[in-house]
């Protein structure tokens, strides 16, 4: 039997299991070093790997991920570390122009192999700008691919694929899941290979997609439905770019109903893309409009009554998958 | 562009505090003034004086009031070595040039953004390099590619958006690299190349080599974040890199005293703990003499310098750009300092170069300029499907 860690934990392992085993990789953020990150997650290592390893940056996102992208052009495999993805956005450029581009133009002759960690998603009231979830805005910028976990098991396991893929990855690791997500994690290599979903509950009436701190939820609210004689199929979608097109669409032709999950906001959030793909490659196996629920439109609000009013849950997913059911 | 007649830039706009500022940006005391005598004073100007300037003296008055100087680091050049200096101007004069008869005649369909006034800095900072070393140069520098080792044919059919290009027609321009030269192309985000050369100085420094990365912007692009981000974190680390300013005193239209309160480039290297200076970048002998101390302090440790080249573009910010934001005056002057003119002479007068040479010089840059040009026409275009290919490893 595998130890159990925690996700926090498991995301360390992984580096320190990377980092020990090329010694191309290294990790470049702010309070990345002696401090051991701001959630911790960098914990120790600076002992192992010293200060030009574990590389404590100014407060300059564009440069931590410039700065990873240059040494990724000369072979090595930076892991940038975002103190908190709403951050993410002073690194906007750098990511989607720089190194998403960079490829195609240089004719397919150079790649970029960087990781960009970026600590998202909300429930731990965190207000405006400690809350995000930006990854839509990374899904929809080619070059680029992005990755968010929802056990400690893939936490590892995505991250070390991250590392080891050679195209920049956008790893979101969802703040709530940090200490409350625990699980058995092998020691050593358990790679959780990029584009594959994985079935989290297996069910023939509806399909339900979501991923990261959603998942959770959405369980308990397959078990609530399996009391109604409604098995819900749970497919955690792991990786976001590119999503896994064949384990969506096998679910579909079986359950013939789909309901996505997420935390994003609506608009152009990942559902859209999953539904649209659905309407437009198996129209002919729905049996029901594919249903959305995500955070409403609107920022992150501080106020916890009002932050639990955006939040999906296992109540609102009860809901939404009774009226899919209904239908 | 405005007709001649009206009064020249000096006079219609005067410059803030021009006396005082003046005083700070001249180099001799420009260390002593912001405290920077430390190591300017020991590798870029360490050498006694004596080396002949090539271009326009120090004293020359610009537009915009002196030209600077610094003192000079000793170094030798063989005849050959200048010729090949000759060479490299000439070639990337001609290639700009003709690049620009292209766009006019339609064959090449934008995105040309010429440095022709500006080669002295691209051969003086890249003649010395090795080929270990990286460039990441700005979108005036195509000179850098060609000096790298990227073949004119190729960087013609980039020019041309055919498959033969460096990007196989994804990007024109200099929107490419090629890694095993040591060349990092940017995006067009101005100032988005500097965070990234401080990346690849950074594996300089963990792989504990000499090597240098020599890094490009404008002066307008010293306004951006990612050029004080990435000058930060070069002088935390004392990376070996070398930035090099091409101060053409406009960005696009706008003139520097617009958009900035300083009148030298070079003090911004100050505020990040590494020396600045400024040189009179249409004198290639200037620029090389400059960067050889630069990058004698990057390749033995010593960190970061800016060299800020004081320049003027005679074309458009682009071609289809006319310019009419400066004076016909002011573009005389400027033309009076051509890099290629003032060195043919510095040439000339140290009889290095004799009428043989120079007909065998323009015979070599023409050929090579037309070979280039004939290719990448008959070159082919991409394959429709490349549109969307390599945008994954
Ligand atoms: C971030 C960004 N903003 C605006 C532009 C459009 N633009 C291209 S070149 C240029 C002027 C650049 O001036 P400078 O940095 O001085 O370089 P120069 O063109 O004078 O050589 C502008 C505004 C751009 N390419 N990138
Ligand atoms: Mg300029």
């Amino acid at each position: 039997m595998p130890r159990e860690l925690s996700y926090l934990e498991a995301i360390r392992e992984a580096l320190v299991e990377e980092m020990r085993r090329d010694p191309k990789v290294f990790v470049l953020g702010e309070d990345v070093g002696a401090y051991g990150g701001a959630f911790g997650v960098t914990q120790g290592m600076h002992e192992e790997f010293g200060e030009l390893r574990m590389i404590d940056m100014p407060i300059s996102e564009s440069a931590i991920v410039g700065v990873s992208i240059g040494a990724a052009l000369r072979g090595y495999r930076p892991v940038a570390e975002m103190q908190f993805a709403d951050f993410i956005s002073c690194a906007f450029d750098q990511i989607v122009n720089q190194a998403a581009t960079l490829r195609y133009r240089y004719g397919g002759r150079a790649s970029v192999p960087i990781v960009v960690r970026a600590p998202s998603g909300g429930n731990v009231g965190g207000g405006l700008y400690h809350s995000q979830n930006p990854e839509a805005w990374f899904i929809h910028r080619p070059g680029l691919k992005v990755v968010a976990p929802s056990t400690a098991f893939d936490a590892k396991g995505l991250l070390k694929a991250a590392i080891r893929d050679d195209n920049p990855v956008i790893y979101f690791e969802h703040k709530y899941l940090y200490r409350r997500a625990k699980g058995p994690v092998p020691e050593g290599d358990e790679i959780v290979p990029i584009g594959v979903a994985a079935t989290r509950r297996e069910g023939t009436d509806i399909t339900l997609l979501t991923y990261g701190a959603m998942v959770t939820p959405s369980l308990e609210a397959a078990d609530r439905l399996a009391n109604e004689d409604v098995e819900v199929e749970v497919i955690d979608l792991r990786t976001l770019m590119p999503f896994d097109k064949e384990a969506i669409f096998a679910s579909v032709e079986k359950t013939s109903r789909a309901l996505i999950v997420h935390e994003d906001v609506k608009t152009l959030g990942l559902g859209a893309e999953l539904s649209a793909v659905l309407m437009e490659e198996r129209f002919s196996s729905l049996d029901a409009p594919v249903m959305r629920l995500t955070y409403p439109d609107t920022h992150a609000p501080f106020s916890q009554v009002l932050e639990q009013a955006n939040l999906p849950g296992a109540n609102t997913i009860t809901d939404a998958l009774r009226r899919l059911a209904g239908y | 562009m405005r007709q001649s007649g009206q009064p020249a830039l000096a006079t219609a706009r005067p410059h803030r505090n021009r006396l005082l500022r003046r005083d700070v940006a001249r180099p001799h005391r420009f260390g002593q003034a912001i405290g920077m005598a430390r190591s300017i004073g020991t590798a870029v100007v360490s050498a006694p004086d004596g080396v002949p300037s090539a271009g326009a003296g120090p004293d020359a008055v610009t537009p915009r009031g002196m030209m600077p100087s610094i003192k000079r680091t000793k170094f030798k050049l063989s005849h050959q070595q200048l010729l090949e200096m000759y060479y490299w101007l000439k070639l990337i004069r001609a290639f700009d040039e003709r690049l620009s008869t292209l766009v006019k005649q339609g064959k090449v369909r934008s995105g040309v953004y010429t440095g022709i006034g500006q080669e002295a800095i691209v051969v003086g900072t890249c003649f010395g390099l090795r080929k270990e070393d990286y460039v990441c140069p700005l979108h005036r520098d195509l000179g850098t590619f060609l000096m790298k080792g990227v073949t004119a044919r190729a960087m013609m059919s980039q020019m041309f958006g055919k498959a033969t290009g460096l990007s196989k027609g994804r990007d024109s321009a200099l929107h490419s690299g090629v890694s095993e030269l040591g060349i990092f192309g940017n995006t067009s985000m101005l100032g988005a190349n500097l965070p990234v050369a401080a990346g690849l100085a950074l594996t300089f420094k963990m792989e504990k080599t000499d090597n240098v990365v020599v890094a490009y912007f404008g002066e307008g692009a010293s306004n951006v974040g990612d050029f004080h981000e990435a000058l930060n974190f070069a002088g935390v680390q004392r990376l070996p890199v070398v930035f090099i300013c091409e101060n053409n005193q406009y960005a696009y239209s706008v003139p520097i005293e617009k958009s900035m309160a300083i009148e030298d480039v070079a003090v911004r290297a100050e505020g990040y703990g590494f020396d600045g200076v400024a040189i009179n970048g249409n004198d290639v002998l200037a620029v090389y003499q400059a960067t050889l101390g630069a990058v004698a302090r990057a390749r033995t440790g010593q960190g970061p310098t800016l060299v800020e080249c004081k320049t003027y573009r005679w074309h458009g910010h682009s071609e289809h750009d006319k310019a009419f934001y400066r004076t016909d005056e002011e573009l005389a002057i400027w033309k009076s300092r051509d890099p290629l003119t003032t060195f043919t002479s510095y040439l000339e007068g140290m009889n290095v170069l004799t009428g043989e040479r120079l007909t065998e010089i323009e015979t070599r840059v023409k050929s090579a300029i037309d070979d280039a040009v004939e290719f990448a026409t008959n070159a082919p275009d991409p394959a429709p499907e490349d549109a969307v290919t390599d945008l994954y490893a």
